[in-house]
């Protein structure tokens, strides 16, 4: 399949590099000021040997990426919030040419989810986002195995940033703004780690989950949502005496709820560092767990590519 | 056959708060025999004390239905304070963290307010402020509740909690974990 990559950050670029090894050829590639485009064929390393040098991926406008010839665009920009603009634009922009679009931009399906599923029943092309909700795992396609309806209730630790922060307190009695500067440091945590720590990015995860399951209807809004940063060592000091300790866990039923609850100190959800946990709640076959790493380059594109096999 | 009333006798626990004064306790188990209840049991926890500052007390006793609402109506009366009285024990239980200015917001004040829909009791708790009482601090609370009463419970803790701008971390699953 000829791709068309928009957004040239960790995701993007690993989609850009791995697209070779699964058949792929990688024919635009947009950042947020340029594009390279090459109907044959873009030399991806040299993409981005560019990009590192000049902070640039190529001389054409950024809207080139669009126009260019391929048969899936990925949509990797960053995640907005909102009218989940431009991400939104780009995906019209496919399914109005009849392609097929691979989002790894969670905004779109979060905040105008009916909106793009009525734009891809009226196109040739189709809609795949699995690397939208807990990167490498696979919790949409196993849904969609399952069928919507036969799951009764989602819920997981969808946020790795949060995971390691509260699970290094705990190990290490120390506080928040300690494990946060060490998780920096070590590339865990992003310099501005806002939407990952307030709840904000799990959200996003369980509105999509929460759109899957009932077939829309959901956005950020309708999310209860709280994050880890009042919560003080010595709550974890607290809950790990009692054989608890404390997740960010996301909820979704009727309602999407994000925010710390004590979980049992060894139970399933109890995952440390940046590993991720989906448990669905099924109709007839009861709780299953699935688990990985639910961020990263590499495995944010491994779920990008599945999507993009799943479209030949 | 036995008559009636004979079969209706069932088993209550009644769960008092004393003042320690002497004489106390001896003044609450009085209007108990008087009324016609049996005393099963007596757990007098000396030393535990309520977030009143009062001794907990909990009294196992046989009954009829009639005679015990006469048992707990005369304990009222007598000035006992009686906290819980009913037929089951608490059956369920859940544990929360509670995180913020607890000791600014009166947590005995909290408490007796989580204890206020009285379904549920207090019955353990951990704090931890070490950095001193005016900065957070933290504990972890043991609620116990009757049977399928747990979420109205932690919804009474949710309410205390948001007036009081506390925060409260409740357990993904009410009533017990998975």
């Amino acid at each position: 399949m000829r791709l068309a990559i928009v957004g040239a950050g960790a995701v993007g670029r690993s989609v850009a590099e791995l697209a070779g090894d699964y058949g792929h050829t990688v024919t635009a590639i947009a950042d947020s000021s340029s594009a390279a485009v090459d109907p044959d064929g873009l030399d991806v390393a040299a993409v981005f040997e560019r990009k590192d040098a000049e902070g640039r991926v190529g001389t054409a406008e950024p809207e080139a990426a669009l126009d260019a010839a391929y048969d899936a665009l990925v949509e990797a920009s960053p995640t907005t919030l909102d009218d989940a603009e431009p991400g939104f634009t780009h995906v019209r922009t496919a399914l109005e040419r009849d392609r097929h679009v691979v989002l790894a931009n969670k905004g779109p399906v979060a905040e105008r989810y009916e909106e793009v599923m009525a734009l891809a029943a009226e196109s040739a092309g189709n809609v795949r986002f699995e690397a939208t909700v807990g990167g490498a795992i696979p919790v949409l396609s196993t849904i969609d195995n399952l069928g919507a309806k036969n799951v009764t209730a989602a819920r997981g630790i969808l946020n790795g940033t949060a995971n390691f922060i509260l699970s290094r307190m705990a190990a290490e009695g120390l506080d928040y703004e300690h494990v946060l500067a060490e998780a920096q440091d070590l590339g865990v945590a992003e310099p501005d780690p806002t939407f990952d720590v307030d709840g904000t990015d799990a959200a996003l995860k369980c509105v999509i989950l929460a759109n899957v399951l009932h077939d829309g209807g959901y956005t950020l809004a309708d999310a209860d949502v709280d994050g880890i940063t009042d919560v003080p060592g010595s709550a974890l000091d607290l809950a790990t005496e009692d054989g608890r300790t404390v997740r960010l866990v996301g909820e979704v039923d009727d309602t999407v709820r994000v925010g710390p609850r004590l979980v049992p100190g060894h139970g399933t959800l109890a995952v440390s560092g940046t590993e991720n946990i989906v448990q669905l709640e099924t109709r007839y076959a009861g709780r299953l767990n699935i688990s990985g790493r639910g961020a990263g380059g590499p495995e944010t594109a491994t779920a990008v590519l599945g999507d993009v096999g799943l479209l030949e | 056959m036995s008559d009636r009333a004979e079969a209706d006798v069932r088993a209550y626990t009644v769960r008092l708060e004393l003042v320690d004064e002497p004489g106390e306790l001896l003044r609450t188990l009085e209007p108990i025999a008087d009324n016609g209840g049996n005393l099963l049991s007596i757990f007098h926890e000396r030393g535990n004390l309520t977030p009143r500052g009062h001794i907990p007390v909990e009294v196992d006793l046989e009954a009829t239905p009639e005679r015990f609402e006469t048992i707990v109506e005369a304990l009222r009366d007598a000035g006992v304070n009686v906290i819980q009285a009913g037929r089951e024990r608490y059956s369920e239980e859940v544990t929360v963290l509670l995180i913020g200015h607890l000791v600014d917001t009166d947590l005995s004040d909290t408490f007796s307010r989580f204890e206020d829909c009285g379904e549920a009791s207090i019955a353990d708790v951990s704090l931890s402020a070490p950095h001193g009482t005016d900065e957070v601090s933290s504990a972890l609370v043991r609620i116990v509740a009757h049977e399928g009463e747990t979420d109205r419970a932690l919804a009474v803790a949710r309410d205390v909690a948001a007036e009081k701008d506390l925060n409260l971390v409740e357990p993904l699953t009410p009533g017990g974990e998975a």
